[in-house]
């Protein structure tokens, strides 16, 4: 059984302007000290599909169909008392914004302290302590520094506390969001290695959304291009690199600098994301699609299973009677 | 190619806000020292980046360029003028022929001005064009960016707009007064990655159409890599190696680029990645380490980098180095 199983989800944010589908009819399953990798620009519904996960959609948020299940149990049914089971034990979220993120009033002891004994009524405070001593310097932070402010950290730093919130209580999974975004690029690469080093440790899965195909390609296996609420192509990383299929994932690669690379000639995806109030018919990338056909305006293509895992959304694979 | 900007001992320290007993009860300043000693000439028609890490000085150096800051000391001469302490009037004509563009579109832009004021705006500004010459003018502009047809986007507020399309406006409005300098402030950094690459391409075709020269400032290696001809790497105010793209990129010498260019993510599932581990983040810029400022940090630091600041200076044709290990070899550190 997998660790998580999620099928045909659908959420949607009621806006005033109408309803917004942001993650549409997605199915996915993680496995075991698995690395899923969740790429998508922005508005492609990475973060909307990664908060439903645990359930902490902003209250304009609705999931709307599908399940999710944990542990083989569907977490949808479970009451707010019950998701406390679910968040922080069972998945860890290291949220995108390391500076916002924190209690700004609060020492990071204190932080530690508050979700161990949330999560472990009968924890003395001593026991959380040790316990949040061990996290901190699982994470590369020195446990002299368990009683300072947020704000006594650098970002890097900063950010590290989060990832230390995220594993304090063992969870199966942890969920990063953006993780190194708003980082520079020495300190990106250190947290990454953090996050990879402790899902080795301490055998998670992990699943890393992110905007950077680059990042993904290097550190996961298994990786889910997204684009406009939908996953247009899954695959493992190898394969993605050598033979993306969908045209979105193959413009994606076109456009992404390599640094290892001389003389490299890049090409932009012509037009912008389509705004989820005013999605086109058919196959939401068909107007920036250079490969488009009739059919593609007027259906939406089914994700079509390639063998191996490996399966897009896209009427050139199939899905259409020649 | 003939100079178009020549830097100088470029300085700028800001100094640091004091609260009011401390004001009464000490004597000295202390200042963030933003940009530190830094010299090197743009030539024209090249892209010139300077890249490094948040708060190594990239913007204020950017900002001093674009006459937007004072320098505290140091010299810039553009075009052979020197443009620190010219007085507003001489300063306004140079402004037209230098220009910026801003890392975030959301915020360059007037939210109130519909985007055929925004464009034409400068021209009211410098008395260039009115009426239907400046409509005339902003049409052609925005066409020029890649906004088509451009009548329907003069009556758009920008929150009509994208980030990539506010960002060809941005793009227009700097174009508009033929400027023959762009200070290009991280302007992609903000986008989607599937529109970077549209926009940096219509930067580079405006540049040959309208002979540009750019002072790209970037975090960014690899697009760093991908449109500079020269490039100049930063850390903590001071410039640590600056020289042709390709001989920084293959052969980096200063152990901060080394450690730079080995963290950045590679798109290759097969390739086996190294990064060099540095120790610690990078020092406050109040307290700048004595020596070498990279010396804490730095895994070849031996006796003299604490002591002894070394210079920028030439390994090969093209090629300068800050960094003691270099000095009298022809090859970078082993």
């Amino acid at each position: 059984m997998p660790l998580l199983e999620v099928d045909s989800l659908t959420v949607e944010y009621r806006a005033r302007r109408g309803i917004i589908r942001a993650v549409d009819n997605v199915s996915f399953s993680l496995d075991k000290g698995e690395t899923l990798g969740l790429v998508g620009e922005s508005g492609s519904g990475k973060s909307t599909l990664g908060h439903s996960l645990i359930r902490l959609l902003p209250y304009s948020g609705f999931i709307v169909g599908g399940y999710i299940k944990i542990g083989g149990k569907d977490i949808l049914s479970y009451s707010e008392e019950e998701m406390l089971s679910i968040r922080g034990e069972k998945i860890g979220f290291v949220f995108q914004d390391p500076m916002t993120s924190l209690n700004p009033i609060k020492k990071i002891g204190a932080h530690l302290v508050e979700l161990i004994r949330t999560h472990r009524t009968d924890v003395s405070k001593e026991e959380a302590l040790k316990r949040a001593e061990a996290a901190l310097s699982d994470v590369g932070i020195s446990t002299e520094r368990i009683n300072d402010y947020p704000h006594q950290f650098s970002g890097g730093m900063r950010q590290r506390i989060m990832i230390a919130l995220a594993i304090a209580l063992n969870p199966d999974i942890v969920i990063a969001d953006e993780p190194s975004t708003a980082l520079d690029v020495i300190v990106q690469a250190k947290i990454l290695d953090l996050l990879e080093r402790l899902r080795d440790a301490h055998g998670m899965a992990l699943i890393l959304i992110t905007h950077d195909i680059s990042v993904v390609l290097e550190r996961c296996e298994k990786i889910i291009v997204m684009y406009a609420g939908n996953f247009v192509e899954c695959t493992d990383s190898e394969t993605l690199h050598k033979d993306p299929k969908h045209p979105y994932t193959q413009g994606l690669l076109r456009t992404v600098p390599n640094i290892e690379l001389a003389d490299q000639k890049l090409e932009g995806i012509p037009g912008s994301p389509p705004d989820l109030l005013d999605l086109p018919s058919g196959c939401r990338f068909w107007p920036r699609c250079p490969h488009v056909m009739k059919v593609c305006r007027m259906k939406e293509p089914p994700m079509i299973e390639l063998g191996d895992g490996h399966s897009v959304k896209c009427f050139l694979h199939g899905g259409v009677k020649r | 190619m003939s100079v178009i900007v020549d830097v100088e001992h470029l300085k700028k320290y800001f100094p640091v806000q004091k609260s009011f007993l401390e004001k009464l009860f000490t004597q000295t300043t202390s200042y963030v020292k933003a940009v530190d000693d830094v010299s090197f000439s743009i030539r024209k028609g090249e892209v010139f980046t300077l890249a490094g890490e948040s708060g190594c000085g990239k913007t204020t150096t950017g900002m001093l360029l674009a006459m937007l800051l004072k320098p505290t000391e140091g010299r810039i001469l553009f075009d052979g003028t020197e443009i620190a302490g010219l007085k507003s009037e001489v300063l306004r004509l140079l402004r037209r022929r230098i220009q910026i563009i801003f890392q975030d579109p959301y915020a360059s832009l007037n939210p109130r001005m519909k985007v055929g004021e925004a464009v034409g705006h400068p021209l009211e500004i410098h008395g260039l064009a009115m009426g239907v010459d400046k409509t005339k003018m902003v049409l052609e502009m925005l066409e020029k960016v890649g906004l088509t047809p451009p009548e329907r986007f003069v009556d758009l507020y920008p929150h009509q707009l994208s980030g990539g399309q506010r960002q060809r406006i941005a793009m227009a409005r700097s174009i508009i007064l033929r400027p023959e300098f762009i200070v290009a402030d991280e302007p992609v950094s903000m986008l989607d990655v599937s529109l970077r690459t549209v926009l940096i391409d219509l930067m580079m075709d405006l540049r040959k159409e309208l002979g540009l020269t750019y002072f790209f400032i970037t975090h960014d290696l690899a697009v760093a890599k991908y449109i500079s001809d020269r490039i100049a790497i930063m850390y903590l105010g001071r410039i640590v190696e600056m020289g042709d793209k390709e001989k920084v990129f293959s052969n980096p010498l200063h152990p901060y680029t080394k450690a730079l260019l080995s963290a950045v993510p590679v798109p290759d599932p097969e390739r086996n990645r190294k990064t060099i581990e540095l120790k610690g983040g990078v020092p406050s810029a109040i307290h700048v380490p004595s020596g070498c400022r990279f010396h804490p940090r730095c895994p070849y630091a031996f006796a003299k980098c604490s002591a002894e600041e070394p210079k920028l200076i030439g390994i090969e044709k093209s090629h300068k180095v800050a960094c003691h290990l270099s000095k009298g070899r022809g090859k970078g550190v082993k």
